[in-house]
């Protein structure tokens, strides 16, 4: 008896979503989507309106939009939201090494451009 | 332990199936792996002696060419990518509750987006060569080949997983009790697509 309920809380817990949550998840990433492509145009064009406040703030702009979709498509379609949090353990711990590796070699390349030419200037 | 607990742990040190931790793993090294290769597209992003660069206009043996990046054809697969999870997930829902007819239909959607976004990115790569950006043009040429490369190597190999799956959902051979197989696939899907929501604004769209 024990087992049993013990089984349909754990159903009730881990259930996947409906498709009506996946249809509005999905909608959502299109939208998202298209607020990208429309940010690149608007920046690209110097005469289309809201040029000038767009345009120096595009790459931020890219990075949220971008990282909503992610986490999107990670806690819905991946069940991250849902399944066990080992899991999400697993991937977010994978993640930050990912975030730090682009981090490293960011700083060391920029080290290398702006700082190493200063130094020996043989090298370029 | 009895049969109903049993389905809901699997008998597992973790309690979750060890083929759901596997791939979860293989994930995160994954994440690494495309990690490394966006950071090194951005850290030699706009350091080429010559063109051609992602947005601008660049000489081609004393010709003017227009940017080499064509952001519509690519918008087109980047959404029909991002569908492409919305209809694994309907096709997985279909395999937990015995539906056969879902299944099969959004799995089918789901391969035809999957060989949509190969084959666009075919075509681009065999239009840029055709344009005069082979591998080894400048650094712009060589990062982007190689980061979307492997990208598009991935979505190919899961598009032959997920017509494996489409198989065996046809003869019958994916049953409820089996849907992890399906979910398995379907994870790894949703992973070359997360992939790509970073890869598109970066390559395509960051100026």
């Amino acid at each position: 008896m024990h087992a049993v309920a013990h089984a349909e809380a754990h159903a009730e817990t881990h259930a996947h979503p409906t498709p009506g949550l996946y249809a509005r998840v999905a909608i959502t990433l299109f939208v998202l989507t298209a607020l990208e492509v429309a940010a690149y145009e608007v920046a690209r064009d110097p005469v289309a309106p809201l040029h000038g406040a767009v345009e120096p703030i595009l790459v931020p702009i890219l990075l949220v939009l971008s990282a909503a979709k992610f986490a999107l498509v990670a806690m819905f379609y991946m069940h991250l939201k849902q399944d066990e949090p080992l899991l999400s353990g697993v991937f977010v711990f994978a993640l930050i090494i990912a975030a730090l590796i682009i981090v490293a070699l960011m700083i060391l390349f920029s080290y290398q451009y702006h700082v190493a030419p200063t130094i020996n200037p043989k090298r370029g | 332990m009895s049969h109903d607990a049993h389905a809901a742990h699997p008998d597992t040190a973790t309690g979750i199936d060890s083929r759901k931790l596997a791939i979860w793993t293989f994930i995160g090294s994954e994440c690494m792996f495309f990690a490394s290769l966006i950071g090194t597209y951005l850290v030699y992003k706009g350091r080429d002696v010559a063109g051609p660069r992602p947005h601008d206009p660049w000489l081609l043996k004393g010709v003017e060419q227009p940017q080499i990046l064509e952001i519509p054809l690519v918008t087109v697969g980047t959404a029909l990518l991002l569908f492409s999870s919305f209809f694994i997930v309907l096709a997985l829902y279909g395999a937990q509750k015995g539906k056969r007819g879902m299944l099969l239909g959004w799995l089918a959607a789901t391969i035809g987006c999957g060989a949509f976004f190969v084959g666009m990115q075919v075509y681009e790569f065999s239009h840029f060569y055709h344009r005069g950006m082979g591998y080894t043009t400048n650094l712009f040429s060589q990062t982007f080949y190689t980061l979307t490369g492997f990208h598009g190597t991935h979505v190919t190999i899961g598009v032959i997983w997920l017509i494996t799956m489409f198989v065996l959902a046809l003869r019958g051979k994916l049953p409820p009790a089996k849907a992890l197989n399906l979910e398995i696939a379907a994870l790894y899907w949703h992973f070359v697509d997360v992939v790509w929501i970073v890869i598109f604004p970066v390559v395509y769209l960051m100026r």
